[in-house]
């Protein structure tokens, strides 16, 4: 063999050496990310519909405590600048911005923090620090620490506050984790996001989310103040009382869908559910309110 | 088991120590170290001890809210000493209360740290109150004058504090209860909406605030005013529904028009999270965000138990409504010391279920002619 050949091989070699990342692999997730919407995008912006909990695998508690939800709890001051949780804020329609530590020493990364439009700091730390005990403070970004598998980042959540698996009232707890893979694939970043939440979900909840590198992109200041929104007594809670939520089926009317096919459940993620839909009848609309009758005035006019 | 019996058996256990002690209180307090949370700068909680207690441990000495069961004393003065040790190798901040002399120079030989000086009681349970005794004992009030001169133990033990309610129920306790032991009953209580210490300890105010009628009658929040930590008691907890001792005049409106006023008191860091922290009676750290929440939720079900006794609905058939469905699994039992029955029980109780109003009375007959 020629020393020219020798010399090709070794090269290749050392090609596939590098192309292959180690265990300890880097790959570079700091950058402006702007939100691609190829994913349920209606749910995103503009939102959810009221009462659409499909392909959800909540559990009837959480069905029951989506249909006492009141929007109007919002204007709460407590409710108010509250920010996507960590599990949902992927989801949001706002920017990202991930930035990183550098250990001045060893010169590894030692943490990414991800920061959306309307967020708190998200760190994901890499040094190896454990999660804190289960009783310590609860926050919108949890606690997350992070491993390399390959090019993939695994992220794991804890001391989630509690917070919503669809922004209708859907309810995440408390006592849920978040699994994350993070993957760059050139200027591209998808996320999926596993939820296991032993409260209001019966299996675990797996969403991917894509964003795009956006390099001119800049996320502004977002201040947020609290103010009294309603003149109504402070301490009220809105909500429904059980059987008196009128917009539990609105969304299943107004698209002709069977109810059954709205409420969610894990049955509705499964392909098999399309089945099923089909020997359903969707609700009859209600009948339009009676013409009124007109008055002597209307009828001079 | 009642709310009376099991709190009967708590109340022997926390006077003995041994004995009568329902199944999780002993398996609990026995089995779990206490561990130490920081909460801020100098505030920690002490948790496995029965209820939570929340420690300033600074340069003044040791104030304690709530004193944990009586079993597990031994632990919770381990536990207080690490933490005077940790002190002992902090750099000495500037400050404190006056006989601590903290400003007067830089010191490089450490005295040793004061003891245990004040203990609050945020409301009688055993589980909270159970450790008073011996905690007490282990601690030293730091007086002098007249008060030295006429009292002669004025100096022995620190001073235990609460609502003067919380002393009623030691000194006059129920049938098959025993009362309790001088040295665990409050030396100092209050009678009107609100208790300060007369100075700054460890470096801030500490202010005692009655809410009456919540848990009991003798409810206490304690606000750590320059931490900014509030010590809520059993008026939240974050493993349970709220405990509500119908029979010592608490009630499920107490509680909510409680949570409301720790909500009052918060104001949070950023995005409604952080800033001042809440340590529950019961359960993790937690910030006004977390007792929004629960607060919800009591209200919630607060709303769906008044419109069933509003419809003269009977407590049976309330249970068999399930009216706390939703938050079943993040808060309900069906075993143990606070089921899903009972506190249901006791909302439907203080809400006046069970009551049933007195039929109008027949009108009387018109007057012939009129």
């Amino acid at each position: 063999m020629s020393t020219r050949v020798h010399w090709l091989l070794g090269g290749v070699v050392l090609a596939v050496g590098f192309s292959v990342s180690p265990v300890a692999a880097q790959v570079d997730f700091s950058g402006e990310w702007a939100p691609r919407f190829w994913e349920d995008q209606p749910e995103r912006v503009p939102g959810p519909d009221l009462g659409d909990y499909a392909g959800i695998p909540i559990s009837d508690a959480a069905r029951l405590r989506a249909e006492a939800w009141d929007a109007s709890i919002q204007s709460l001051p407590e409710w108010q600048c509250r920010p996507h949780s960590a599990d949902y804020i992927w989801r949001g329609p706002s920017n990202l911005r991930i930035s990183k530590e550098v250990d001045p020493v060893s010169r590894e990364v030692t943490a990414f923090h991800a920061e959306w439009l309307r967020s708190v700091d998200r760190a994901v730390y890499l040094d190896g620090r454990p999660h804190p005990p289960e009783d310590a403070l609860h926050t919108w970004a949890g606690f997350s620490t992070a491993k390399w598998d390959g090019d993939v980042l695994v992220v794991t959540v804890t001391h989630l506050k509690e917070g919503y698996l669809r922004r209708n009232g859907l309810p995440r707890s408390d006592k849920a984790t978040l699994t994350e893979h993070w993957m760059r694939n050139g200027d591209f970043l998808t996320v999926l996001t596993t939820i296991t939440d032993p409260v209001y979900l019966t299996e675990p909840l797996v969403r991917s989310t894509d964003y795009e590198l956006n390099v001119g992109q800049q996320i502004p200041p977002y201040p947020c103040g609290v103010v009294q929104e309603l003149d109504r007594d402070s301490h009220k809670v809105p909500h429904y009382l059980p059987g008196t939520n009128p917009y539990t089926t609105e969304y299943a009317i107004r698209q002709g869908l069977p109810v059954e096919g709205t409420r969610g459940g894990a049955e509705t993620m499964y392909p098999d559910f399309a089945k099923k839909m089909k020997t359903l009848s969707p609700p009859r609309k209600p009948d339009p309110p009676p013409a009124a009758p007109a008055t002597p005035r209307a009828r001079a006019n | 088991m009642s709310l009376v019996s099991f709190r009967a058996a708590l109340v022997l256990s926390a006077l003995t120590g041994v004995g009568a002690v329902p199944a999780w209180g002993q398996a609990a307090a026995a089995a779990t170290a206490v561990r130490i949370l920081p909460v801020r700068g100098h505030v920690f909680v002490l948790q496995g001890a029965g209820g939570n207690i929340t420690a300033s441990v600074g340069r003044d000495g040791v104030l304690l809210v709530d004193a944990g069961s009586a079993n597990t004393t031994d632990q919770v003065l381990a536990a207080i000493r690490q933490l005077q040790q940790r002190l002992d190798q902090r750099e000495q901040p500037l400050g404190f209360g006056a006989e601590t002399r903290s400003s007067v120079a830089a010191r490089y030989v450490e005295a040793p740290p004061k003891p245990i000086r004040y203990i609050i009681n945020t409301h009688f349970d055993p589980e909270h109150v159970g450790g008073n005794e011996k905690l007490r004992s282990a601690g030293k009030t730091f007086t002098g004058g007249n008060v030295a001169g006429n009292i002669a133990d004025a100096a022995e033990g620190a001073a235990i504090l609460a609502h003067e309610n919380v002393l009623q129920r030691m000194t006059t306790p129920d049938a098959g209860e025993t009362a309790t032991p001088t040295n665990a009953q409050p030396t100092d209580t209050y009678y009107a909406d609100t208790m300060k210490l007369s100075h700054f300890f460890n470096g801030e105010g500490v202010q005692l605030i009655h809410q009456p009628s919540a848990h009991t009658n003798g409810d206490s929040v304690v606000y750590f005013r320059g931490s900014d930590v509030i010590a809520a008691g059993d008026l939240y907890s974050t493993i349970s529904y709220p405990v509500i001792d119908t029979a010592h005049g608490g009630s499920i409106d107490g509680v909510i028009a409680g949570l409301n006023k720790i909500l009052d008191l918060s104001i949070s860091e950023f995005r409604t999270e952080g800033g001042t922290l809440v340590i529950p009676g019961h359960g993790r750290i937690s910030d006004a965000a977390d007792v929004a929440y629960y607060r919800d939720m009591v209200v919630i079900l607060r709303d769906r138990i008044k419109s069933m006794v509003d419809r003269e609905m009977t407590l049976d058939e309330v249970k068999a409504a399930r009216p706390t469905a939703d938050y079943e699994p993040r808060y309900g039992a069906q075993t143990g010391a606070w089921t899903t029955d009972a506190f249901v029980e006791a909302a439907y109780t203080s809400l006046g279920g069970g009551r049933r109003p007195a039929p109008p009375a027949r009108r009387p007959a018109a007057r012939p002619g009129r």
